[in-house]
């Protein structure tokens, strides 16, 4: 029961409740730094990164934080492991860190993130509420790459950097300026929610079979 | 929900207490992790550095720091901070080469910096590195993305001063091919060159005068072991 709970937890941040897909949030980064899958991953697992370290101690410590400073607890919280983020990348990956640019020590305004301490892991036992933080990161990571690996492969004919199409592939620039990002999370959304409409219709119609057959 | 459970409003001390270890605590944190990664990033940005400066001046193996001081330039080992700072460059024998010279200004998006190698003797440019861009990707960024752009610095008289031209009729050999479709950012990069020459060429001794190469660096030798 109690590792169906923690299964239940990850997996909703993937598909049910997908912070991008479904709930609309973090759309800065989303649509800033996907103009390439690289950058995309970078920017995921430094999401990933905060996200699970603060949920961690945000939940081990939700007795001792008195509610009225819990958001600045959190800001704190969440800030450091920002900075760490962003010296880590600085060293070990200082070309990405580049183009990332303010994004980076921008990962603390996501809203993703204090939305999670906020409902999540301030309210429940720290591990569902590390389990939470790595669905919704797992599925703020995937999206971010999905669009990133869209508008690469349309706007620069590559992936990762390498090249797919060869010498002929007109790229199509604007998938990698920002109208791209729009235009691709537009689609990818308009998809989520006729995927949504027809569930709903599905799930309608068998219940209407139900209660004819009764 | 089951939010924290409380008796009562705590009192202010707590609440002070609470936000003060926090901060603490993270100070600590970052401290940590700013004092162990200080090492690398400073290596990364030195590497990098040598790196540009032997790309934009061909045939250079060695370097030097060089600011203008008393009206004269010297040989500093670390440039003081906002000081204006250009980079000798030397051959394996240690005779002069030329200078690359960073510099900066506005371009399409921001700020565009680059470094540029100029041998006064001949009073040519030799070689072009964009250091920092945001220009538009797929249109701006051609100015460090496309080798031919790039390669037409590598021959490029600074008398009277550099002109980006339409791309495809270069004549002189002042004259720079503007990239198609990116034309403010081509200008934006000869306009820093132009006037961060007109800056420096006062400064600048007399070609055949220039700083001495001082020391070798260590990281030479070693490599020559």
């Amino acid at each position: 029961m109690k590792k169906n709970q923690s299964q239940e937890e990850f997996i909703k941040g993937i598909w049910r409740d997908n912070p991008v897909f479904v709930q609309v949030l973090g759309m800065c980064p989303m649509l800033a730094v996907t103009n390439s899958a690289i950058n995309a991953v970078a920017m995921g697992m430094a999401t990933f990164f905060v996200l699970v370290g603060s949920s961690f101690l945000v939940s081990t410590f939700r007795h001792l934080i008195p509610k009225q400073v819990r958001i600045s607890c959190f800001i704190i919280i969440i800030a450091t492991f920002v900075t760490i983020a962003d010296y880590t990348l600085l060293a070990l990956v200082p070309k990405v860190h580049t183009e990332l640019g303010a994004f980076i020590p921008l990962i603390v305004a996501n809203c993703l993130i204090l939305g999670r301490q906020e409902a999540f892991a301030s309210r429940y036992p720290t591990k569902l509420a590390v389990m939470d933080a790595m669905g919704m990161a797992s599925g703020f990571l995937l999206a971010l790459l999905s669009l990133g690996a869209v508008r690469e492969i349309l706007g620069d004919g590559a992936l990762f950097g390498v090249n797919l199409f060869g010498e002929n592939f007109e790229p199509w620039i604007i998938m990698i300026l920002p109208p791209g990002g729009f235009l691709t999370l537009g689609v990818i959304l308009l998809f989520f929610n006729w995927f949504k409409f027809k569930k709903d219709e599905f799930l309608e119609d068998v219940a209407a079979a139900q209660r004819n057959e009764n | 929900m089951n939010a924290p459970k409380d008796t009562g409003n705590p009192s202010s001390l707590r609440l002070v207490l609470t936000l003060a270890i926090a901060g603490l605590v993270s100070g600590v944190a970052i401290i940590g992790i700013y004092e162990s990664t200080l090492p690398t990033i400073t290596a990364n940005k030195a590497r990098e550095l040598r790196e540009a400066v032997f790309k934009v001046l061909p045939g250079v193996s060695q370097m030097q720091a060089l600011v203008h001081r008393d009206g004269e330039l010297v040989v500093v080992e670390v440039p003081d901070k906002n000081e204006p700072v250009i980079y000798g460059g030397h051959d394996e024998q240690g005779d002069f080469v030329g200078y690359a010279m960073p510099a900066a200004g506005p371009g399409f998006q921001d700020t565009i910096a680059i470094l540029y190698g100029y041998k006064p003797g001949e009073k040519i440019v030799v070689g072009m590195e964009v250091l920092e861009s945001r220009e538009t990707p797929g249109l701006g960024d051609k100015i460090y993305k496309d080798a031919e752009f790039v390669g037409g610095f590598s021959s490029l008289s600074v008398e009277p001063e550099i002109l980006a031209v339409k791309n495809g009729t270069k004549s002189q050999p002042n004259e720079i091919d503007a990239i198609t479709g990116a034309t403010i950012s081509s200008k934006a990069v000869v306009r820093i060159i132009n006037e961060a020459h007109a800056a420096w060429s006062a400064q600048l001794p007399a070609p055949g005068f220039e700083p001495q190469l001082i020391a070798t660096e260590p990281a030479d030798t070693e490599a020559e072991r």
